[in-house]
């Protein structure tokens, strides 16, 4: 009979510190992937201003596209928060996006090989930060789910492990198809 | 892993029985051919693991990018999306110069992996397509196929010589006395065993790899939400039809696709479905359909999670 209060007691035991353990590491991946979208999108918004510098030149008549990419980048960068963040963002792809798309109108621009090398770029660095905000969210289900089902619920409530925020693409985006960077070969 | 040497045990223990008469008071005190077997065993997959990836490589004649190349630095920027979404440690890239479109991933771990693509893919697909077979190989490594895929292709060697060597002992008259000895309701079904020991890991390292490959389907539209690149850069691969001529029988399940293309591969049939190496590549190409499709699949579920 001892045996089996010991053996239950020993089962509780390792539960509870493979749970507690498991969230915990959970918690930190989530930091770290949060980390990797900021590093992406510094990289961004050193690449947009030699896009634009370089595209001026022939793209006359389309200044007030050029400075509208400029503003949201500003903007992008000043914001707070998850959800300003996305806000911002959500601006600064439409203008970029609109920018691609004027490109197609400038053959000169389409052979002129640092448009195509920075294009790529930018085209690497949307899909970094989209992939990267997916893992996160991948994490972040993953944790919030653990934290909400039972039995790890009550470890979670326990020791005060608090749900993380989702990463959530605007409404407008959503609607929106979405446009393709790269120039057709 | 342990299912190959649990293997290589079990004939080492049947030749001892058989050949030595170990386990008994006549025989040797050491079973010999155990102990063979089993460092044979050790051996091979200590190789596999520290050298193998570099021995597979070096084999298909793999070279490191070069990243002034346009095609070269986006091959490079598509492995680093891939590694981001997976939340995998970035891979080492290469490229083989031949025209044949194939793709493989080898090493041993997530940290020392290698993902390798054939020139004639990076000629043949679109970005998107590229992504999809980089996202399929990213999640061989994710999944830890590529230790089991390296080990099998060195194994596979192993367990041959094994086996002839099992097989010739029967025809030498000494071992012939011994066996006449023995229960042949024990020895028999034993000497089969062995003669067929080959083939027996050939079926187990094809149906592994078989069901691998479904599995990478699924990580590649799950890392990319995005199936029907990969179904797209699977039917132009389908088309282009090209053998490709550096790969053997024993490094073909490393590969995107079947590089030998032998005929028996593109039927579904029970016989043809049981000594592939790959599954039909219709097949893979209507489950890729079928997930970018129907709500109740996987990749769905987990965009509605994601969505909530």
């Amino acid at each position: 009979m001892i045996f089996v209060i010991w053996g239950v007691i020993f089962v509780i035991g390792i539960w509870l510190i493979s749970t507690y353990n498991g969230l915990t590491a959970l918690r930190l991946r989530i930091q770290n992937a949060w980390r990797q979208i900021d590093v992406q999108l510094k990289r961004r918004y050193d690449l947009i201003p030699n896009l634009v510098e370089t595209v001026k030149g022939y793209m006359q008549h389309e200044q007030d596209t050029l400075q509208k990419v400029i503003e949201a980048r500003s903007q992008a960068m000043a914001s707070k928060g998850a959800k300003q963040a996305a806000e911002a963002e959500n601006m600064l792809n439409q203008s970029l996006g609109k920018i691609f798309l004027l490109m197609e109108n400038y053959p000169d621009l389409k052979a002129n090989k640092n448009v195509l090398d920075l294009q790529e770029e930018l085209t690497t660095t949307e899909n970094q930060i989209t992939f990267a905000r997916q893992y996160y969210n991948d994490l972040v289900t993953q944790y919030n789910t653990k934290q909400q089902v039972f039995p790890s619920n009550m470890l979670a409530g326990f020791f005060g492990f608090k749900p993380s925020e989702l990463f959530e693409a605007a409404e407008a985006e959503k609607a929106v198809p979405r446009v393709n960077l790269s120039l057709s070969r | 892993m342990a299912i190959f040497i649990l293997f290589f045990l079990f004939i080492g223990t049947t030749i001892d029985y058989l050949y030595f008469d170990a386990f008994t008071a006549a025989g040797p005190t050491f079973p010999i051919a155990t102990i063979f077997s089993l460092s044979f065993a050790t051996l091979t997959t200590l190789t596999a693991y520290y050298g193998g990836g570099e021995i597979i490589l070096s084999s298909l004649g793999a070279e490191k990018l070069n990243l002034r190349i346009p095609e070269h630095r986006e091959l490079h920027n598509i492995v680093t999306e891939m590694a981001l979404a997976s939340g995998s440690a970035m891979p080492r890239v290469y490229v083989i110069f031949d025209p044949a479109p194939n793709a493989l991933a080898t090493g041993s771990n997530e940290k020392n992996a290698a993902i390798c693509v054939t020139t004639g893919l990076l000629t043949l697909l679109d970005r998107e397509e590229t992504q999809g077979v980089v996202a399929h190989e990213v999640s061989h490594i994710r999944n830890e196929d590529i230790l089991l895929m390296t080990l099998v292709s060195i194994l596979l060697g192993g367990i041959a010589i094994l086996a002839d060597w099992g097989r010739r002992g029967f025809y030498s008259s000494r071992s012939g006395r011994q066996l006449s000895k023995k229960n042949p309701l024990v020895f028999i079904p034993l000497l089969i065993l062995i003669a067929l020991s080959p083939l027996i890991a050939r079926l187990l390292a094809m149906a592994v790899s078989r069901q691998r490959e479904y599995l990478a389907d699924a990580g590649a539209a799950q890392y990319t939400r995005n199936p029907r690149g990969l179904a797209h850069a699977l039917e132009k691969i389908r088309d282009a039809s090209m053998p490709f001529h550096k790969a053997t029988r024993g490094t073909a399940h490393l590969f995107f696709v079947n590089p030998l293309r032998r005929r028996v591969n593109d039927r579904d049939g029970r016989l043809a479905g049981l000594l592939a190496s790959h599954p039909p590549i219709a097949r893979r190409i209507a489950l890729l359909y079928r997930m970018a499709g129907l709500p109740q699949s996987a990749v769905q579920r987990s965009r509605v999670q994601m969505v909530q």
